[in-house]
Parts: C-alpha cells; structure tokens; sequence
C-alpha cells in the first residue's frame, strides 16, 4: 500500500517535473519574462523574500537559473545601485566588471559604489545548494546527475525529497537511481515522514553501508524513540560491522601492496644473499640505479619521441635489468670475488661500493629528487565495495609476483638455473663436473642486482628518485630475507607480505613510526626463536 | 690483577700508544691556555674539540675492537650505545639549563614546553643529579646491551644474521627516538646546553677539561680491554672467535663469555658518548642511524682488527680525513670513505697496524738474509 502511495505521489510529482522540463527546453515569451521578473525582483529582496525568490526560480526548471543561483550562493550576484538591475560582476583591479546574467552580454566596467552585492545568509546558502541539486538531478548529463545525487546525500535537506521521488521514476541509469534512493532515504529520515517510511529509508542506508550511511543513522538513533530508535541502532551495529569488515578488507589490501613492494626490494637480495650468501650492502643503490634507468629513459623520451611514453616503463625494465645487472657484475668482479668465505668482510666492501654509488649518482644527476612519471595505465582508481584500488599499487602487486614465478623458473629449469644451484650446494664437486664456478658466481650475482634493477623501475612509480631511495630499502630487504629464511624463495615471498601486512594492521593502533618499531623488534625476537628465519634449510652444511 | 696487568697486558705497542696520547693532549691543552690568543704558539679552542672528539670516537672504535676484533661479533649497531650514553649525557645537561632556558621554565626543559607537557617524565627523574646520570650512561647501554646478547647469544645467532639484527636495533631506536611523544626531543634532539658541574661549556677551560677526561676514558678503555684481552678470559674469547663450536665442544660456555665482553664494550660505547655530547653541543636521533654504526667498523678494520692500539688509531685518522675532507671538497667525501672501505678490506685485512708490522718484518727478514746471504757467501767462496 505505502508503495502504492509513494508511487502515485511520485507519478505526479513527474507530470509535474515533466511539465517544467518542457518549459525548459521550449522556453516561452511568457516563462521568459517570468525568469527576468524574478530575477529582477531579487535586487531589494530581504532574506524572506530572497527565498520565495530561489524557490521560484528553481520551479521553472530551467537550466540557466544554475549559474544565477551559483553566483548567488558565491556572493558574485551583484545589482546596480542605478536601475535595479541584477548582475554577475568579476572584480577586475577594484572596479567591478558587469554581464547580464541571462544571455551573457557585457554591461562595461563600473566603481565599487555603484554596485552592491545581494547578500545570502548561512539559511539561504542550504537552500541554494538543495535547490541545486533538484535542479542538476534532471540534467542530460548522467555525470553531473550521479554528482548531484551525491551532493544531496551528503547535504540531505528534507526540502529536495520532491525534486528527488520525481528524479528517481525518472532515472533509467540503474547507478544513479541507487544514489538517489540512498540520498531520498537520508531526506526521508530528516523530514516528518511517518515512521514507516523511514524504517524503509534505514533499510536502504544500511545496504550502502559507508561513514557517510552510519553518521546519518547514528544522529536517527540518537533523536528517535521507540519502535524506530531500536531499528536504528540495530542498523548501526549493522553498519558498523560491515564497516568493520572492510577495514579489515582494506588492511589486507595495503598490507599486500606494501608486502609487494618489500617483495621487490628482496628478490634480488634473496639471491645474492640468499643463494650465494653474499651481504651485498649496495644492493639497494641497484635499486636506485635501476630507477634513475627508469628517470634517464623517460627523459629521453620526453625530449625526442613523446608518443612512445605510455611504453617508457616496458623499455626501462630491460634496460635496468642490464645496466644493474652490469654494475652487479662489475662489483663482483672487482671486488666481492675476492672476498668469498669472509662475510663480514664483503659486507664492509659492498657497503664501500655502496657509499660510491650513492655519491656518483648525486654528482651526477644532483642530490634532489628527480621526477618519473605515470604511464596512463599505472594512474587512477577503481572501487570494489568500500575499497579504493588504485592502478600502480595494482600493477605493483601483479609485477612482483611475476618477476617471483619468472625467477623460479629460472632457476628450475634452465641450465643456468641448475648450474648456479650445483654451485651453491656444493662448489667443488659442481667444479669438478665441469662449470666453470667463477663465471656462474658472476652471473649469479648479476641477476641478483638486474632483479633489483627492475624492481628500481617499479618502486619509481611509488617512491621519491633520489641518491637516498636505496638506503630506505635496504634495511627493511634484509629484514623479509633473514625473516622468511635464508636461501628460500618461498620464504621470501611469505616473509614480505606476513610483514607487509603486520605492518599496515599495527599501523591504526600505533601510528606508522611505532608500527615499523615493533615490526623491527619482532624481528629480532623472532630471530632469537629460529636463528635461520621461516623455512630454514635443513643439514649440516648451512652450519658453516 | 693490576700488577700483572703491568708485567704481562702492557707491551711496548701500548706504552708508545698511552705515550703519544698524553703527549698530544698535554701538548694541545698547554698551547691552547698558555699562550695569549693570536701568537703563532696559540692552538684554538677548535682543535682542542674537534680533538676531544676523535678522542671519544677512538673510544667507540676500541669497543667495537672488543667484540669484533676478539670475539668475533660484528656489531653493526655500536652507534645505539653511543647514542644512548649520549642521550644519558644530554639529560643531564638539559637538566643543568634549569630555568635559563628560552621559556625560562624552573624545571621543563624547551622542547616540553613548547609540546605543552605539565610535568617531567619520569625517565627524566634523577638526571639533575650528576652521578645518577654518569650511572645511567654506564647501565643504560650496559643493560641494553645485556638484554639483547642474552636473547641473541643464548640462540646462538651469529655471524652475519646477528650483524643484521644489531643493525634493525639500533634502526628501531632511531626511529623511536624520532618521534616527540617519546620525550626525548624528537627530531632535533637536545641542545643548547649551559655548563656541565657548573663550568661553562663555552670556555676554553672547561673544553681542555672535557680533552683530558676524554684522554684519561680512552686510556682507561685502553687498559681495561687490554686486561681482558690478555687474561685467561682473553684467550677463551679469540679462541670463541676462531672456533666456536669447538671451544663449545671443550666444555667453554660461549654465550657467557660473548654477553659480558659485549656487555661491557657497550657500556664503554656509552662513556664515549657520553663525553662525546658536551663537546659537540648537541645529540639527535640520526646518531643512532646504521650508517653511523658501520663507519665505525670502518675505523676497527682500517687500523687494525683486533690490535685496540689499531683501533683507535683507524676512529682518530678517519676523522681526521673527515674533517679535512667535509671542509675542503665535500662532494669526495664519501668516494673516499667507501674506497677506504673496499681499499682496507681488499688489501689490508690487517689494517694499518698489519702493513705496518709486515713491513717491519719485511725489513728484520732480510736484514737477517743479508747477514745469513753474506755469510753463506763466504762459506761458499771457502768451499770452491
């Protein structure tokens, strides 16, 4: 029966609508001249009278009462002390520029004293907005419909309950009609509808179930009594579960894309250290060489073929790949071969490497930060519930996991893959079965620093470029690879996303300083427990 | 203990070491207060601090020399102590400000006031008194320290996992004690300081003062690592350090003997630190930062692993280059420090104080190949 009524009601309120629209879009002599009378009379109006105005001017319907009424609510609605006449007026250098409101003509320059602005008050201002939104809810454009839908929702005044039951029989877009119905359900509940009514309106925000939903049903539950009070507060629990939820949802969401990036950061260190127990401290300057690779590419790019930028990122990763990968041999080479079966000394060498590195790129390209851009398919966002996604952090979690399946492959089952595992598990005899050990260590330590080389380029999408960017790495690769287990690939990928996402769930409770604090101690404790982290290897040769 | 000290710890090395060092700070202490300002003679106050400091800092190194040089735990996170002691230090001097502070509060120093705090701490409490905070210097680190190593070394983590975890240590602490809730100042630490026991830190006296104590910590450091080192207890450390399983295998309670000699040298890491904060004026989180830590390293392997004498030597002549080096030409300041770093781990794993001894043996073995070539040369020449 409600339904019936809500419908009829509905039905015509849009003969209603449907008749002003047609005024709108044919407009008469007689609907021109009420708009210019209207308009007109707002010059000497008070408050009270302003509003009857407003009022008027939104049941014409038509669409250039818009900017009129926007210029109003902006305090740019002026009228000429002279003749009355009712203006738009830009302040140009403490005179006043004049254009009819209307069609637009200009009307010259005048002093401040010959105009004066119609003035609004806070009450008005609510109206103007509300009238507003009843006003774009029938424009042609679904964009600024859903935005007005919006607008109402949030404001929801009472007053548009009219202008939105017309707009909702109206709207064939299923999205913005469910916008409507959210927004109507928020007026319902502001109105003096019977109580029926708004039990269905609750029903309604509860399905939406965001902050805006539970602020609305909250202020209900706190004003109501009775039958209507217990059904509110059973919707907030309600939304506030699901709200809760998603937090949890959205948690789980960071904590992955900051896993990911971890993940990146300590591929590569997974096999140098990982595989080949070398403590390559310069490991996080291939990071940063890999993404001033990415900065240099672009830049050329920019400068001689601009079309090719949405490809930038594809021509940078092989290019950082090699150029890390060749500084990464170069550094094996030179000095970390040297050093095999000394750990602590190769730690102190690479650092030393890694204090050149550092420095030769801030001779180079400067010690600011440098600017990498966006492709088009790394920026904007999408919605899944209440949970923003936003591209790059997308494209990051999809890349680390595949720069992780490419690495196994490798590794399982190329010859290059095989033979670095022989040398790993057993040099000599690895030797003696005819690889040539030297040349495996080479290329073992360069795929290690290609991989942090690539993972430059993608963490230049989320990071500042500076000389620093490794340094800010470094210590947090060394915690996932020594947490998830040495010499472990598994490891490393559970180790970076266990603390990515421990990280983002301490982070509301402790703030994001703290929560990095007690992610370092935990560490160290969990070190204490299992010395060799996560998935250890197991024998006795890991003892030496 | 002391008298044997004398007759066994104290070789000719270290008699020409605490020689040179008292030298130096007897000789830089005259030339600053004896001669009127402006005569050639007159050192300035600069060098008596900027001296001061290698001094602490050749105290840090010597620590570290302790633990890595003789232990064989490389420590990646000495600066924590350090800082710590220092921090230990500096609440005591922000004690000392007392109501001469910016908002002249009686007992808040600046920083509490300006975060609207109503009353001190109570980790702050005590700290007006000198000898709590000389206390604290000792047993804040010490206790840290003490903690750490007893989780660390019973598990027997070592080598370069523990390397790693000193490091995620003192990380940690950096970051804590960036933020200002934590009450230690936050970003921009303590400063401004006054006098310490009533002597204004601005004067050249007070300044000679801080050289000596430092001189007088480092010797003392010296010789107390110096009587561990070459004890009984010494010589179960480097052979931990050699092999540990094996002197585990022998019956030798490793974590034992690793956690007092680290505890101890983190404890003279925070008398460093301590002496280190009045000369310079002020204490910051970022000391804590890793990279801190690792230069420090730096210091031991370049003068010298395991020698002590070397190792102080490496903390005074890297912060020589140091000064040098950050005032004339900034920007090759770390391309030095990082080839310092590959040079004296590639081609001197023994450190200066090795190239040293070997070309000393060099030069004793050929004189005696001369003698001997000479003499064969003869011998020869007779049995043609």
């Amino acid at each position: 029966m409600r339904f019936i009524q809500n419908n009829l009601f509905g039905f015509l309120l849009l003969w209603g609508f449907l008749f002003f629209g047609l005024q709108a879009t044919s407009p008469t002599l007689a609907a021109e001249d009420n708009l210019t009378t209207h308009i007109g009379t707002m010059a000497a109006a008070n408050f009270t009278a302003l509003s009857k105005q407003i009022e008027a001017l939104a049941a014409t319907g038509d669409p250039r009462v818009v900017p009129i009424l926007e210029a109003l609510a902006k305090g740019r609605l002026f009228f000429r002390k002279s003749d009355k006449k009712v203006v738009f007026a830009t302040k140009v250098k403490r005179r006043y520029k004049l254009s009819d409101p209307l069609s637009g003509d200009t009307l010259g320059e005048v002093k401040k004293s010959k105009v004066k602005k119609i003035r609004v008050n806070n009450k008005l201002r609510r109206q103007i907005r509300t009238v507003l939104g009843g006003l774009t809810l029938l424009s042609p454009d679904p964009k600024v419909r859903l935005k007005a839908a919006e607008a109402i929702f949030k404001s929801g005044d009472a007053t548009a309950l009219p202008a939105l039951e017309a707009a909702i029989v109206q709207e064939l877009d299923t999205d913005i009609r469910a916008v409507l119905r959210q927004a109507r359900a928020v007026a319902v509940l502001k109105s003096d509808r019977p109580d029926e009514d708004k039990k269905a309106a609750l029903t309604i925000l509860e399905a939406r179930g965001d902050r805006d939903a539970l602020s609305v049903v909250t202020a209900v539950a706190r004003t109501s009594t009775g039958d209507l009070k217990a059904i509110a507060d059973r919707t907030v629990t309600t939304i506030q579960e699901t709200l809760e939820l998603w937090n949890i949802v959205q948690n789980i969401w960071y904590g992955l894309s900051l896993g990911s990036v971890l993940l990146l950061a300590a591929i590569g260190l997974a096999i140098t250290f990982g595989v080949m127990g070398v403590i390559n401290m310069a490991h996080g300057e291939m990071v940063m060489i890999g993404a001033y690779t990415t900065f240099v590419v672009q830049d050329i790019i920019r400068t001689s073929a601009p079309e090719l930028f949405d490809y930038s990122l594809a021509i940078a990763l092989p290019l950082a790949f090699l150029v890390a990968g060749g500084v990464g041999v170069a550094i094996e080479r030179g000095v970390i071969r040297f050093l095999y079966g000394r750990p602590l000394e190769t730690l102190l060498a690479t650092w030393g490497v890694s204090l050149v590195l550092q420095q030769t790129v801030r001779t180079i390209f400067g010690p600011t930060n440098r600017e990498v851009g966006a492709p088009d398919f790394m920026s904007g966002a999408f919605e899944i519930g209440h949970l923003t996604i936003t591209y790059n952090r997308l494209w990051i979690i999809v890349f680390s996991l595949m720069v992780m399946v490419a690495l196994m492959m490798l590794l399982k089952y190329t010859a290059l893959g095989l033979q670095m595992r022989a040398v790993t598990q057993n040099r000599k005899m690895a030797g003696a079965m005819g690889i040539r050990t030297n040349w495996i260590d080479a290329a073992t330590f360069g795929l290690g620093s290609g991989l942090a080389g690539i993972a430059g380029v993608a963490l230049s999408q989320i990071d500042n470029v500076s000389p620093n960017l490794g340094q800010s790495y470094i210590i947090d690769s060394f915690m996932v690879v020594v947490f998830g287990g040495v010499g472990n690939l598994w490891g490393t990928l559970v180790g970076a996303l266990t603390l990515g996402i421990a990280n983002k769930f301490l982070e509301p409770f402790a703030g994001a300083v703290l929560a990095k604090v007690f992610v370092l101690i935990f560490i160290i404790l969990f070190i204490q427990k299992r010395p060799r982290g996560l998935f250890a290897l197991k024998g006795r040769a890991i003892e030496s | 203990m002391i008298l044997r000290l004398l007759k066994n710890g104290i070789d000719r090395k270290s008699w020409i070491f605490l020689g040179v060092l008292f030298a130096v700070t007897f000789g830089v202490s005259i030339l600053n207060l004896a001669p009127t300002p402006g005569s050639t003679l007159h050192l300035s106050s600069f060098v008596v601090t900027v001296l001061g400091k290698y001094l602490t800092y050749a105290l840090l190194a010597l620590s570290v020399d302790l633990v890595w040089g003789y232990c064989g735990v490389l420590s990646l996170g000495h600066a924590a102590f350090f800082t710590l002691g220092g921090y230990a230090m500096g609440m005591h001097l922000m004690r000392e400000i007392g109501p001469r502070g910016v908002y002249g509060h009686p007992i808040l120093p600046d920083f509490m006031v300006f975060l609207n705090w109503q009353e001190l701490p109570w980790f702050w409490l005590g700290f007006d008194m000198f000898w709590f905070a000389a206390l604290m210097v000792i047993l804040v680190p010490g206790v840290l320290a003490f903690v750490f190593g007893w989780f660390a070394f019973r598990s027997r983590v070592t080598g370069v996992y523990l390397s790693i975890i000193t490091q995620a240590l003192t990380f940690a602490l950096m970051l804590a004690f960036f933020r200002n809730d934590m009450g230690f100042g936050g970003n921009n630490g303590l400063t401004d300081f006054k006098d310490i026991l009533g002597f204004n830190l601005q004067s050249d006296g007070t300044r000679v003062g801080l050289l000596i104590a430092s001189a007088v910590a480092l010797a003392i450091g010296f010789l107390i690592a110096r009587a561990v080192v070459t004890s009984k207890f010494g010589k179960v450390l480097i052979a931990i350090r050699d092999a540990e399983s094996r002197t585990r295998f022998l019956g030798y309670r490793a974590e034992n003997y690793k956690l007092l000699v680290w505890t101890l040298s983190a404890s003279m890491a925070g008398v460093a630190g301590a002496l280190y904060v009045p000369q310079v004026g002020i204490i910051n989180p970022s000391e804590f930062s890793p990279a801190n830590s690792i230069e420090v390293v730096i210091y031991v392997a370049l003068g010298g692993r395991g020698t002590l004498v070397g190792a102080a030597l490496g903390g005074v002549l890297v912060n020589f280059a140091k000064t040098i080096f950050t005032g004339a030409f900034p920007e090759y300041w770390l391309f030095f420090l990082g080839g310092l770093f590959v040079v004296s781990t590639l081609f001197m794993p023994k450190g200066i104080i090795g190239v040293w001894g070997h070309i000393a043996n060099k030069w004793r073995a050929a004189r005696a190949r001369n003698a001997s070539s000479t003499l064969q040369a003869n011998t020869l020449k007779k049995g043609d």
